[in-house]
Formats: C-alpha cells, structure tokens, sequence
C-alpha cells in the first residue's frame, strides 16, 4: 500500500513541478506543437556513439545469436515479455481513465498466465481479444499534460525525455508490480536478478526484430542521431495521444509543391 | 424540332465533358496496390541488386512527389533561398532521394503489402493504409501512404508513415539538424547531400 502512496506522490510532484515551470500555453497543452528542446545536444551525441559503438561490439551480436534461435522459442519468449507488460500497462490504463481498457488488459493477463502458460501463448488474441497497446508511466505523465522536457540519450538505454525517465524511476519506485514482487517480494521464486534478466531480454527481442530496420536507417541517413531522435520522438507522440498510426499529422497545401504540417490531435 | 437537337447536342457535350473530367481519375487505393506490385515484382526478380535500384528508381520517379518532398524538408529554410539555390537543391535533392528510396527497399526480398483501406483526407489528399505482412523474422508493419490528388489523373505520394512515424518529417529533422550544427548554413546540407550521393 505504501508503494502505491509514493508512486501517486511522485506522479503528482512530478506533474506539479512542470506546471510551475510551464508558460501555462504551450507547455501543458496537448496539442502542442512545439519541438521537443535537445537541451544537451553534446553530452546526447556523445552518449550516443557510445551506445552505437556498444551496439556495434555487443547487443548487435546477441540480438542476432536470438535470431538464430528456432522461431517458436523466441516467440514464446516475446509473448511472455509481453504479458508481463501488461502489469505495468494495466495501472496506466486506470491512471490515464482507460477503465474499460483496463479491463480488457487485466482479462488478457489472467487468461495468457493461466490459459497460456505464464503467457507463453497469446491465447487472448485468438480468442478475439483487441490489439494490445503498451502503456508506462512516461506516457501517463504526458497524457496528464505534463510537457516532455528535454530530449536525453540514456547510457545502454538510449533515446528518452526528461518526463520519460522520471516515468522509468516510477516502475522501480513501486509503480512495477513484478519489480515489487522480484525485487521486494520476500519469496522463493523471484529475486532482483530475474527483473534484471526480463529487461536485458525484453532489449534483445526489440533489438532482434528491428535489425534490418536499424541497419536501413543508419545507411540511409546524413545524421543518424538526428534520425533516430526524431523515430522517438514522433512515436511517443503517437502513443500519448493513444491515436492509431498516422491520425496526428495533417498536411496543407500553401501552393505547388509547397506544404506544411499541423497537429490534429 | 430544332430547340430538341440543340438541346441533345449542349448535352451529349456537357456530359462528355464531364466524362473528359472524370475518365482518367485513379483512385488513390488502385494507384498504391499497383505501384506495391510493380516494387515487390522488381524486387522479387533474380538480378543483381543494382539492376532491382535502378528500377526502383524509375518507380519512385513516376509516382513520388520528389520535388513536393524536397521543399517540404527544407522547411522555413526554403524561403530565403535564391532560385538558382533552389534549382541546384532539387537536382541534389532528387538524386540523393532516388538512392535512399532505392536503397531502403532493395533490402527487402518478397515483401508481402496488403493494401487495407482508403480514407479521403480532403480534396488534395488521401491517406491509403497498408500492412507489410510478417514473416518468421519480421512483425506485421503497418504502412500509411499520404497521396496527393491535387491532380486526380496523376497522384503521387508525398510521404510514407511506418508505425506512425512519418519517413518526410524523420528527413526534415535531420536536415535541420544539419542545417542548425552549421549556424543556418544551407551550403552544409548541400555538401553533407553530395557527400551521400558519392557514397558507394
């Protein structure tokens, strides 16, 4: 109980202190069109190349040794990871007013855990269940108003935003079940180091499933940092607006060959 | 009887008229599953993977709006520049277009795209949805089409929105991003273009 008491706390300080910061227009409006500030554009691209470079030595490889695995065992593998999401996506869905989605999500859970296997078959899907859309607590924050800050590039854990990160802290704060039950849980079953483990996996089946796109992207770009800060960007932005893929932009013409983009959110 | 025929006569001209209007539109939905087609045909032949570029190209510069494309990642940068700039901006522009779209898609071998739907946006545009269908390796991708119907007869496609992220604005942000790193210096873009032109 005194979990859920922080984790509300420091939502609400942390929703608090960017009303303080903000002008009161943009900053808090959800139809913001502002650009994301990248504040720390330095330590960002440094931090950046040194991802790269581990990528390149290390993550790179084990996501294509994974790949290399039979293909029932890595999607086995994604579904579980997957349904352990929804034990952070599930408490999101209520705090941003997603009750009936909730619902749906804590319904998904209990029949993948039971039914599935500790959510090794996706029996949900099959049985007519919605698509599953993953929430945490950054895009809580967003969706609450609070503005993104600026943009950050993480060590290992790559690009982010202020309010994201601080929504990162929330999982380990208390705002995580299974971190709570693993980490703090007093139990036979689960230690820290099982958390430690679903997360480095959690990074390898992503990293596995984008290696093309990846490669593509880095080949095909004058300023690859650039480019990948703009993927997250739009991205976050799709999925604190909860909008299904290319409702958020709208093109105008100002005459031939010649347009500009609004918000539609 | 003469008030009769010059009446039919007005009318088999005005609805010709209307047929002339009409006949050659293509719909944007047909326009997008043809031209997924003519690329997964061009990438499923067996040649090299320069010949499959090259078709890809003549592909892309039939149904993109390269030019449309180019100012658009300019942004506000475009409206201090000179015509001569401009001109010399497209020509680089459309070459280093032409190599990325090529290149993006030559990787892929087989590509399946289901083309699900068309939404009008307004009279100048229409979105069409699609899915690139998954394979063992790969997740289902979900790819929107922003296709320009300003001329009806002739739609292009403006830009392409993987997973919601748009391909133009990805571009525009890198080039200003460029363009900023360089104090508001166009002339970087244009070399930084080259540079990635020459690139083997």
């Amino acid at each position: 109980m005194s979990r859920i008491y922080k984790v509300v706390i420091l939502l609400l300080f942390i929703t608090t202190s960017s009303m303080a910061g903000s002008d009161g227009q943009n900053e808090l409006s959800k139809n913001s069109n502002g650009q994301v500030k990248d504040c720390f554009e330095g330590i960002n691209r440094t931090v950046f190349s040194f991802n790269k470079g581990l990528d390149n030595l290390l993550i790179e490889p084990i996501a294509k040794g994974y790949r290399n695995l039979p293909a029932p065992l890595r999607s086995g593998t994604g579904n579980v990871l997957v349904n352990l999401s929804s034990l952070i996506t599930i408490p999101n869905n209520i705090l941003q007013g997603q009750i009936k989605t909730a619902g749906i999500n804590t319904g998904r859970f209990i029949i993948n855990t039971t039914v599935g296997i500790l959510g090794i078959f996706d029996v949900a899907q099959k049985m007519g269940f919605p698509e599953y859309e993953k929430e945490d607590y950054g895009q809580t924050l967003g969706v609450w108003g609070v503005s993104s800050g600026c943009y950050l590039v993480l060590p290992v854990l790559g690009p982010s935003t202020i309010r994201d990160t601080a929504g990162s802290f929330i999982n380990v704060m208390g705002g995580d079940p299974y971190y709570n039950m693993s980490a703090h849980g007093n139990n036979e079953f689960l230690d820290k180091s099982d958390y430690m483990l679903t997360k480095t996996l959690t990074g390898i089946d992503f990293r596995a499933k984008n290696i093309e796109s990846f490669e593509n992207l880095e080949k095909n770009s004058i300023d690859f940092y650039a480019a990948v800060k703009s993927l997250y960007l739009q991205d976050r932005k799709r999925k604190i607006a909860n909008t299904k893929p290319s409702a958020t932009i709208e093109i105008l013409y100002e005459g031939d060959a010649d347009w500009e983009e609004i918000e539609t959110q | 009887m003469y008030k009769k025929n010059y009446f039919f006569f007005f009318l088999l001209i005005f609805l010709n008229f209307i047929y002339i209007n009409n006949s050659f539109a293509i719909d944007p939905y047909s326009f997008i599953q043809e031209t997924a087609d003519r690329a997964s045909e061009a990438l499923n032949k067996r040649q090299s993977k320069e010949e499959k570029m090259e078709i890809l190209k003549t592909i892309a510069k039939e149904t993109v709006d390269i030019k449309g494309i180019g100012f658009y990642s300019l942004g506000k940068h475009r409206k201090n520049m000179s015509d001569q700039k401009k001109k010399e901006y497209l020509e680089i522009f459309t070459k280093y277009f032409l190599k990325t779209f090529a290149s993006r898609l030559a990787e892929y071998t087989d590509p399946r795209i289901r083309v699900d739907s068309q939404k009008k946006l307004n009279e100048k545009y229409t979105m069409v949805s699609s899915t690139l269908l998954a394979t063992d390796d790969k997740p289902e991708v979900k790819i929107d089409w922003r296709v320009v119907t300003k001329n009806p007869d002739n739609p292009l496609i403006i830009d392409l929105i993987i997973e919601g992220v748009s391909l133009a604005k990805v571009q525009k942000e890198e080039f200003y991003s460029i363009i900023q790193s360089n104090d508001g210096d166009i002339n970087a873009l244009f070399k930084n273009l080259e540079k990635f032109v020459e690139k083997k």
